[in-house]
């Protein structure tokens, strides 16, 4: 039982970067976006998040990194599809697979570095609960910030005015153009912010999670953030609880091996790979339930004036 | 200012310019990119894009490892032509190369030797199986369960590679080989025929070939290959049409998961000849690159495959040579589709200036 407490402090942390990043594409997709270049922006921001921190020391400046390195690339692919027009799928699938060859090509001097281990920091008061404190008031503080960005995302989102126009441009981008809002500068910032937010999730595992750097560090995070979005039913409080659920999973592979089950440790590795492929399938088995929640104009270009 | 104004229709001139703009591109962004690594641009540019050709040795190389890419890009080619987004096509190539290549251990483990007229083709039977299995995971989810195809059959690309580290690692590891993961090597007979003596050049370059004009009388000739891209195109059309959208997502997978399990099967008796974890080397998404590039059309695919093989031979090189990092590849196909989709706009697009005169107005 002293297993426990550990357990869930490490699924709220494995839970974390998707949390974040499934957030950023939340916001992209309720914007009308749809980003297969999460994977990508994820790997950069790691990497620029990893060389910060190498370099500077400071947590702070290796996020401000990651978000800048995430939302430059998303603003890069934004042009692309806004302004361009491009295949969405086609662009976000480039935008990854650049990512993830800029990453390695940038990160070959830090392969084999490590950071220090993060301290996490201790809630004064309530860390020292037993089970309680070691489970949930000892972390790294972006993991309460990651709950506190949910939340503000639920109150921008749906109370106030800039989230509205948000989802109007989103659900039908016709509309919003006739009543004179800017569609397409609309999305680019959604998409920056999505990317940016993605990016502060590739700085968290490459500077908090790991913390090292290795070629393909993200290992499919940036996918599964996106099938996030669709278990949530775009909501973003259930993005937080299916990003924990997930990491749960991750950890439920160490945490049988720890217990010495005999079980083959690439077996075990597949788990939160199969369960997302689950998931999305009992999830999307109703096409109406998909279709009354998902961003009507998701993935559809628009362009003013044909 | 300039402003992006809509063709009547599409330019097929731009089609397949698009990719050679593109590809001009990437070579002035390399050729900075050389630059601000300190080493001569011009030296850095023939060893990705003159040197793969200089000589037959090079040359038979870069066929070599032209030949899983056009294989699988054309079976990818056959899905997105039908709208079917299958970006997994790196899990069936490895479950191609376990399928395959564990016909041809089996051969070798139980000491029967075949002729290679039957233990060819039987591995590379096993290797197309194994691939429509796996792609067929994905045809299932979406058929039965809305459930999207291009999350499931990249996640399917995870479970495959942790699957070939299973096995190597695990049941499949040569009990006499030290310890490393990797099988025994498989028996010669199981080997695909060589095309030319001196070099590694085997005759799956020749199969992919025939695959090339197989899937040209496939998607021109035949009215199934007709009735997926009308379902691509215009799906409205199609059901109105009656031609099955469910038909037409298994047949593309089917078809593109076949292909690259037949090229991991070739690969898996042709350069492998043996199972390591490093089987995996991401040859199933340059394959999507090369698709792109290709214009989803099996002529140009051949080009295309070429082309981006060329790449990866060069990056060999210059890691060898230059001592450029080997992810430089990476960078360069990332960049050359990136371009590629941002040039393909010329395609539907004319580029207008408007003076600020006409503004006012």
């Amino acid at each position: 039982m002293d297993q426990l407490p550990l357990l869930i402090a490490a699924t709220l942390a494995s839970g974390t970067p998707l949390a974040l990043a499934g957030l950023g594409l939340l916001i992209n997709e309720k914007a009308g976006v749809l980003n297969l270049g999460a994977e990508g922006m994820m790997l950069v921001a790691a990497i620029a998040g990893f060389a910060a921190a190498f370099t500077t020391g400071s947590d702070t400046l290796a996020f401000v990194a990651g978000a800048a390195a995430g939302g430059l690339l998303a603003a890069a692919f934004g042009a692309l599809v806004i302004w361009l027009n491009t295949n969405q799928y086609a662009t976000g699938l480039a935008v990854s697979l650049f990512g993830y060859g800029f990453s390695a090509f940038v990160g070959v001097g830090y392969v084999g570095q490590k950071l220090s281990e993060r301290t996490p920091f201790e809630i004064p008061g309530l860390s020292q609960i037993p089970f309680i404190g070691p489970a949930l008031f000892r972390h790294h503080p972006m993991v309460y910030i990651a709950i506190a960005l949910i939340a503000a995302a639920v109150w921008f989102l749906y109370r106030s005015r800039a989230g509205l126009v948000l989802r109007a441009v989103g659900e039908s981008p016709e509309s919003a153009h006739a009543l004179g809002y800017k569609v397409r500068w609309i999305r680019l910032m959604a998409v920056v912010a999505g990317g940016a937010l993605c990016g502060v999730a590739g700085a968290f595992l490459s500077v908090v999670y790991a913390p090292l750097w290795v070629e393909g560090l993200v290992a499919g995070r940036g996918w599964i953030a996106l099938a996030l979005t669709t278990f949530a039913t775009w909501r973003p409080v259930r993005v937080l609880l299916g990003a924990y659920l997930f990491g749960g999973v991750t950890m439920a592979q160490f945490a049988l091996q720890g217990a010495g089950v005999n079980f083959s440790s690439q077996l075990l590795a597949m788990l939160p790979y199969i369960a997302t492929i689950v998931v999305l399938a009992i999830i999307s088995r109703n096409p109406t339930w998909i279709r009354i929640n998902m961003p009507a104009s998701l993935g559809k270009p628009f362009h003013p004036g044909t | 200012m300039l402003r992006l104004e809509a063709r009547p229709q599409p330019s097929k001139l731009m089609s397949l310019l698009s990719p050679v703009l593109a590809l001009v591109l990437t070579a002035i962004l390399a050729a900075l990119l050389f630059v601000a690594l300190g080493k001569d641009p011009a030296k850095g540019l023939g060893i990705f894009f003159v040197e793969p050709l200089s000589n037959l040795r090079q040359f038979s190389e870069v066929l070599l490892k032209a030949t899983p890419l056009i294989t699988i890009a054309l079976g990818l080619a056959v899905c997105y032509r039908s709208n079917v987004w299958n970006i997994g096509a790196e899990g069936q190539f490895l479950l191609g190369v376990l399928s395959g290549g564990g016909v041809a251990l089996w051969l070798t483990s139980s000491g029967i030797v075949l002729p290679k007229i039957v233990a060819v083709p039987l591995v590379l039977a096993a290797g197309v199986l194994g691939g429509m299995a796996w792609a067929s995971i994905t045809a299932l989810l979406r058929d039965k369960f809305n459930a999207s195809e291009i999350l499931v059959s990249l996640m399917l690309v995870y479970v495959a590679q942790q699957l070939v580290n299973y096995m190597v690692f695990g049941p499949w590891k040569d009990p006499a080989g030290f310890n490393f993961p990797q099988t025994k090597n498989f028996d010669a007979s199981t080997w695909l025929p060589n095309l030319l003596g001196g070099t590694r050049l085997h005759i799956g370059f020749l199969i992919a070939l025939v695959l090339v004009g197989l899937t040209w009388m496939f998607m021109f000739r035949l009215f199934r290959g007709y009735q997926l891209q009308v379902g691509g195109l215009a799906p409205a059309a199609a059901r109105y049409a009656g031609f099955s959208a469910s038909t037409s997502l298994w047949t593309a997978l089917l078809i593109s998961g076949g292909l690259a399990g037949l090229a991991g099967g070739m690969e898996a008796i042709g350069s492998f000849k043996q199972i390591t974890p490093h089987v995996s080397t991401g040859l199933g998404f340059t394959a999507i690159i090369v698709c792109f590039v290709g214009r989803l059309h099996p002529v140009g695919i051949i080009f295309a495959g070429l082309l981006l093989s060329m790449m990866i031979i060069g990056g060999e090189l210059g890691q060898s040579r230059l001592g450029l990092p080997n992810a430089l590849t990476g960078v360069f196909q990332g960049l050359l589709l990136v371009l590629l989709l941002a040039c393909d706009t010329l395609i539907h697009y004319r580029v207008r200036v408007r003076s600020a005169l006409a503004g006012a107005h």
